[in-house]
């Protein structure tokens, strides 16, 4: 077990939003909750995964909805405590520790709030190793692991069981739920054994966040390029060295979908890339090459600081490094891509891990 | 004739201008910004106006573009006695006020913080009815305790019905003598940041009466007995009441004031503004006449906060900014500069520091101090340094650009002499009169406006009746707020439809600016 301070909260919080890919809301909110945590309750249990009994209850906390109506409706902090306290009357157990469903964005900060408030420690593993945008997107699925029952609470003390037939319908019953609950709610879902959780969770996650924003935090500090540390880090590949000059964004079915092109600089003089996004980046190509695709992460990187940039952060002018990163193993199985490859999002592109297309690259048809 | 006396504190200097009725400029003057700032702008007024010789009863309007406030919240003096309250518990709690603001900000100013019960949905609902016995208690406790106080209550910019409420019952057991902020009125949706913004305001509602206070006195003393007005940050001009009760709306009046300015002067609605200080440059972008506002959270004094800001990016270039020399032949420049003390360090005036104003002067392009006391450099060295200086710019240009297409550049700061007639990424660069002083001008010449920010139903009336009906509610505003019917134009508009909603609702905010109404300057005093 390790104790989480303020600055091991800061430094996650930047690695939050790289491992967002872009989307994944700002952990802006979560991480100011998980630093008044600390300061009421002390510092934030985190376990590895190893430290997990086998049968001991897991779940996983974060928040459903509308972020722009957690920003101004901000949590009270008993919901969580509602959720997980209907739960365990409901599974006849208690809960042993909670866990975050995803890696990047918000949702990646709130359980480490959520669980000093429980009494609970937080494990160091989640279902995406990166932030997707559907309840089904998580490694869980690809192993038959159902996100029911599940429990979503609101601040005035609503609560609703959800036992769905499938993970869409959790999803849809969930969101209309959630609307009435005035826009959003805190949820308790994914409970599973340690057993589960160990053999389907993406592990020391959290641990490889925290280093990640540690590492762009010493860099400035000792004056070197935070880039290049990062992917020593992350084992990832600079993609593109460029500026943005043009972005086009829509809203299609709920999702802020767009492209922005970069103009190449440096070692890319002459090139452009598109970068495609639905809400998290999914897939950079130069006019002749593919570069990276989903489920492989994108993230983009300010030139200078070597902060992350989300989607609605990119601006005409941006100076910025694109980056890829290998995703976890098991999205690259024949249903890992199926669920959230390129195919899934809408293109007619063949996945190629991110590491074969940095050797080579592939050309595009 | 009546005439106009517009004062700008910049960080490094105070300019003052007078002009006439048609915005001729009579008189302008510079003088050392004070540590005090009044000192310094009592001087350039007495400056200018013995410049001018123009009456002084003629004098009818004082416009004065500050940074009082700005500076109180950054050097954590002068700050108010204030409570904190916010409307919003069962919600919130797991955020206090104060987290994640500085921590010698958040002592001085979280002594007196209470939550209690009320605010609402994104749609409107009462998340819980206003806990209204709790707040009788807590004004009774704080009676005599503070001076003044800041209110905010979830989804007030949705329904400010309960922060209304609160500040009936708060002034029923407390009287008039607390000055009340209430969030809605200050900044948007995004609880945190509108909270820190209203904070920061009750914190500085002192400063702007001084401020007020000390200027009308200092007119009065000079024989004027104008209209005093404060500068805005989105370029138009409050009364000395409202600023009062609004103070951190002066907040970055500055880079506004020159944008305007620069604007009147060179006759462009839209354009980049290149403002060259002694210590930095400041772009901003005009548009319809108006500086393009920040649709980031900003921080002010290490808080952030949401309420309307110009779009600026300022970089570590000013005429001022220190050139260091290596012995390998390399050289770095800036980011620090010797600011208002450029006439005694910079080497040309015989000073001891090599700066950016030097070089140009060795360059021969600007004819200043005595530029024997550079001729020791080596040219090509020298080429290269201002190379890199216009490079500095010409990336904050790019950045601050909307698309790839070149647009114009107006150069204004006593500083601009740094920059050539060509750059990177401007279609054309314009360095009008009085260039030096277009802040002060800005002040000067800056509008009164009226707005309206409300949820609409456009069910009722459609798009674009309710629209209509939005402008006009503005346009009266404005007229109201003391504009000239004739010349109220509607500067802005913005409908955000919101998600999820019945009836259509759409969040719709119009601002409408005119000049000063011309019946004002008839008025003898």
């Amino acid at each position: 077990m390790r104790l989480l301070g303020k600055q091991e909260i800061e430094d996650m919080a930047v690695g939050a939003a790289l491992l967002g890919t872009g989307g994944g809301g700002d952990p802006y909110i979560g991480k100011l909750m998980a630093l008044q945590t600390i300061e009421e309750f002390g510092p934030i249990r985190l376990l590895s995964i190893d430290e997990v009994p086998e049968d001991a209850l897991v779940v996983s906390s974060g928040m459903m909805g509308a972020p722009t109506v957690m920003v101004e409706k901000a949590p009270s902090g008993q919901e969580a405590k509602a959720a997980f306290k209907t739960l365990e009357a409901y599974m006849g157990k208690e809960i042993f520790a909670t866990y975050p469903i995803e890696a990047g964005g918000v949702n990646s900060m709130l359980p480490l709030a959520l669980a000093a408030q429980l009494g609970l420690p937080v494990i160091d593993v989640d279902g995406m190793g990166r932030a997707f945008p559907e309840l089904q997107m998580v490694t869980f699925y690809l192993d038959g692991i159902s996100a029911s029952p599940m429990v979503i609470a609101d601040e005035k003390g609503n609560v609703n069981l959800l036992n769905t037939i499938d993970n869409v319908w959790a999803e849809r019953i969930a969101r209309a739920a959630t609307i009435q609950m005035g826009g959003s709610v805190m949820f308790a879902i994914y409970p599973m054994n340690g057993r589960n959780l160990k053999e389907s969770g993406i592990r020391n996650i959290l641990q490889l966040e925290e280093g990640i924003g540690r590492t762009i935090r010493l860099a400035k500090e000792q004056n070197v390029n935070p880039i290049q540390e990062v992917l020593k880090l992350t084992k990832g590949f600079e993609l593109f060295n460029g500026k943005v000059v043009d972005i086009h964004r829509k809203t299609e079915t709920g999702f802020a979908r767009g492209t922005a092109t970069f103009e190449g600089l440096g070692n890319n003089k002459g090139e452009k890339l598109q970068l495609r996004f639905q809400n998290e980046h999914l897939i950079a190509t130069t006019e002749q090459r593919l570069l990276c695709v989903t489920p492989d992460l994108i993230a983009v990187l300010d030139e200078e600081t070597g902060l992350p940039i989300t989607t609605e952060g990119l601006r005409y002018g941006a100076r910025a490094v694109v980056i890829g990163i290998p995703c976890h193993p098991k999205w690259r199985t024949p249903k890992g891509i199926e669920t959230c490859g390129p195919g899934y999002f809408g293109y007619d592109v063949e996945y190629v891990p991110v590491e074969k297309l940095a050797k080579k690259g592939a050309l595009l048809g | 004739m009546s005439y106009r006396i517009g004062i700008d504190v910049g960080g490094t200097h105070t300019d003052a201008v007078i002009l006439d009725k048609d915005y001729k400029v009579i008189a302008e003057t510079k003088c050392a910004t004070t540590e005090d700032v009044s000192s310094g702008i009592y001087r350039s007024m007495r400056e200018v106006l013995a410049k001018s010789g123009v009456p002084r009863e003629h004098i009818r309007f004082a416009m004065l573009g500050t940074t009082h406030c700005t500076n109180a919240i950054v050097e954590r003096k002068r700050l108010n006695k204030i409570a904190i309250i916010r409307i919003g518990a069962p919600a919130t709690l797991s955020v206090k006020p104060l987290i994640g603001v500085p921590d010698d900000l958040r002592k001085q100013l979280g002594k007196h913080v209470y939550i209690l019960r009320g605010g609402h949905e994104f749609d409107g609902r009462e998340i819980v009815p206003l806990d209204e016995e709790e707040l009788i208690r807590i004004a009774q406790e704080m009676k005599g305790q503070v001076d003044s106080i800041a209110l905010t209550s979830v989804f007030s910019p949705v329904s400010k019905e309960h922060e209304l409420r609160a500040a009936e019952i708060i002034q029923d057991v407390l009287g008039e003598e607390v000055a009340l902020s209430l969030s809605h009125e200050i900044g948007s949706v995004g609880l945190l940041e509108r909270e820190n913004a209203t904070i920061l305001n009750a914190a500085v509602v002192n400063v702007a009466k001084t401020t007020a206070n000390g200027f009308i006195r200092a007119l009065e003393e000079e024989g004027i007995h104008a209209k005093v007005f404060f500068g805005q940050n989105d370029g138009t001009l409050m009364s000395v009441e409202y600023a009062v009760k609004y103070p951190i709306l002066t907040v970055a009046c500055g880079p506004t004031n020159s944008i305007r300015g620069a604007s009147y002067l060179a006759g462009l609605s839209n354009a980049l503004v290149v403002d060259v200080g002694g210590t930095t440059t400041d772009i901003g972008v005009l548009i319809n006449g108006f500086p393009r506002e920040s649709s980031l959270a900003v921080e002010i004094g290490g808080a952030r906060t949401n309420f309307r800001m110009p779009d600026l990016v300022s970089i570590g270039l000013g005429g001022g900014t220190i050139v260091r020399l290596q012995e390998d032949g390399s050289f770095t420049i800036g980011p620090d500069s010797v600011g208002y003390r450029l006439p005694e360090k910079g080497l040309v005036f015989g000073g001891d520091t090599l700066t950016a104003t030097d070089i140009v002067v060795a360059l021969g392009k600007a004819q200043l101090g005595d530029p024997s006391k550079v001729s020791h450099i080596d040219r090509p060295l020298l080429e290269c340094i201002y190379e890199r200086m216009v490079e500095m710019v010409e990336a904050a240009i790019d950045k601050m650009k909307t698309s790839a297409e070149s647009v114009p550049v107006i150069l204004v700061g006593g500083g601009s002499i740094l920059l050539p007639d060509k750059m990177t990424g401007a279609s054309q660069v314009i360095r009008p009169d009085h260039f030096g002083v277009a802040n002060a001008i800005g002040a000067a010449i800056a509008q009164i406006s009226g707005q309206v920010e409300r949820v609409f139903s456009l069910d009722e009336l459609g798009r674009e009746k309710t629209l209509d009906l939005a402008k006009e509610i503005a346009v009266s505003e404005a007229v109201a707020a003391g504009a000239d019917p004739d010349t109220v134009e509607i500067v802005d508009i913005e409908d955000v439809p919101l998600a999820y909603l019945p009836g259509n609702a759409t969040r719709i905010r119009v601002k409408a600016a005119g000049k000063l109404d011309a019946a004002l300057e008839q008025i003898d005093h």
